[in-house]
């Protein structure tokens, strides 16, 4: 095996091009874990904890750029206020040793379908900013996963920032796990008003083959909120709402949950986030 | 491949490291340095909670190249330290410590929680330790050990 420890992003560009078997290394709570019980034995690995320009997150115009090598502490330390929705999912990930060290490039990177960044991530509509020697390419995070733990990143590809506008309204990020801390998803939904598009996202975890977004659910309920005048949820609104999210659900039956336990608990989520969001809006 | 880290405030360096070497193999077994231990390598007991660079992470998980020119600081590294010295005395008195394996990563963990945020209340000791596993005291101790120490060094 060889350890690949580049020192600037161009660098791990070329790296990655000369080495396109290299399995990239963030934080390493996901591959040290494969390493360590003998799954899998890649030629090379690619460090990129040496690059310190990826540790970094900046405002570009109305654009954060957060670079890959930020992790979850980071955002739950930095970032409260401009990413509430990806903050509070951060808040949920395994320990506070697991958040020090794991980034939210590295759970893209994974492509879980339960991935706890996903949910916020696809309902704040972030994308991810891929780059190789060929160029760069801006991937919107609703079609970065092609299958379980499988992306479309291309063998000489890295991922080098996520990039997400700053929160222009509330967003919400539960989860349903068996205790609170250290649980991989049952399943998880991510919500955030966009005032200004008067437009809903949202974001189903582990609860399909990828994550994904519950497009009929945000199309109705973006319709049916009173943007301009903050008036309460028009009734039933919530209860349609966590219907057409449930719908767009494609869960299992796993060691974790059930298909019915999931699609019946992603109504439940769904319902209350929007309930908590919509009451936060209407204070202002 | 060689490694140079800085450990305990020491410049060590190993040689013949394999590439995907855990962090925590190479201080038990290459640097003599078993207060770290070795229970789950998946980062879920923390008994192998180490500082790198002052944050506090699972050994097991952090490639050995990855600490190359880094500095580690491991429970050895506190034995001098006032914090880890109130929290050593604290686990004894409180009953905190049976079987003693899960005691040095939580000593770390309970370090950096202090060093953070010196009065720290429940829900934030239990949050600092959710990655300490212990399957001996049923935690209770646990907690009323970091709260003694946190009491006697604010003062
Ligand atoms: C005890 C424990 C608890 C956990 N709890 C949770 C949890 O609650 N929720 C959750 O979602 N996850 C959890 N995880 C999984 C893991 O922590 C996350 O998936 C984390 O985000 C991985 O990030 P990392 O930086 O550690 O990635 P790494 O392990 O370094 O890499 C993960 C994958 O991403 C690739 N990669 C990393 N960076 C890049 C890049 N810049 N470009 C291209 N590919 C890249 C790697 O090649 C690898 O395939 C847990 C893991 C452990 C060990
Ligand atoms: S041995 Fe590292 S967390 Fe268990
Ligand atoms: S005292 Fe035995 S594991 Fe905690």
């Amino acid at each position: 095996m060889e350890f690949l420890r580049p020192r600037t992003w161009n660098e791990a560009v070329a790296v990655k091009a000369a080495h396109p078997e290299a399995l990239a290394l963030a934080g390493g709570t996901d591959v040290m874990v494969e390493l360590n019980f003998d799954r899998t034995r890649p030629a090379s690995l690619l460090d990129l904890t040496g690059v310190d320009d990826l540790a970094h997150w900046a405002l570009d115009g109305d654009v954060l750029r957060l670079g890959a090598g930020v992790t979850y502490s980071r955002v739950v330390d930095e970032l409260g206020f401009a990413l509430p929705g990806l903050a509070t999912a951060s808040r949920t990930v395994g320990s506070p040793q697991i958040r020090n060290r794991g980034t939210i490039a590295g759970n893209l990177g994974s492509a879980s379908p339960a991935g706890d960044a996903h949910p916020a991530l696809l309902a704040a509509g972030a994308e991810v900013e891929v780059e190789s020697v060929r160029g760069v390419r801006h991937v919107p995070v609703a079609e970065f996963f092609a299958g379980p733990k499988r992306h479309v990143l291309e063998p000489d590809e890295l991922i080098k920032a996520i990039l997400v506008r700053p929160a222009s309204g509330p967003q919400e990020f539960a989860k349903i796990g068996t205790r609170n801390a250290m649980v991989i998803a049952v399943c998880s939904f991510g919500l955030a008003l966009h005032p200004h598009a008067r437009r809903v996202g949202t974001g189903i975890g582990s609860a399909a083959a990828t994550p994904r977004r519950a497009l009929d659910a945000e199309r109705f309920v973006s319709e049916e909120l009173d943007w301009q005048g903050r008036g309460p949820l028009p009734d039933g609104v919530a209860r349609r709402f966590g219907e057409l999210v449930a719908h767009a659900a494609e869960p299992i039956d796993d060691g974790r949950g059930t298909a019915r336990y999931r699609v019946h608990a992603l109504a439940v989520m769904a319902r209350r986030t929007l309930g908590w969001a919509w009451a936060a809006y209407r204070k202002g | 491949m060689r490694v140079s880290v800085t450990v305990n405030g020491t410049q060590r360096q190993v040689d013949d490291v394999w590439e995907g070497e855990s962090l925590l193999y190479v201080l038990r077994e290459r640097m003599g340095l078993p207060g770290s231990k070795n229970a789950c390598e998946q980062g879920e007991c923390g008994s192998c909670t180490v500082y790198l660079d002052g944050v506090s992470v699972c050994a097991c998980l952090v490639a050995a190249g990855q600490a190359a020119g880094r500095d580690v600081r491991t429970v050895e590294g506190l034995a001098a330290d006032d914090g880890a010295h109130a929290l050593r005395e604290a686990f004894v008195e409180a009953g905190a410590v049976q079987c003693g394996f899960c005691t040095p990563g939580l000593i770390v963990a309970a370090h950096d929680l202090l060093e953070r945020v010196p009065r720290p209340d429940d829900a934030e000791i239990r949050e600092a330790l959710a990655g300490n596993l212990c399957r001996c005291t049923g935690y209770e101790q646990i907690l009323d050990a970091v709260r003694r120490a946190a009491e006697r060094t604010v003062g």
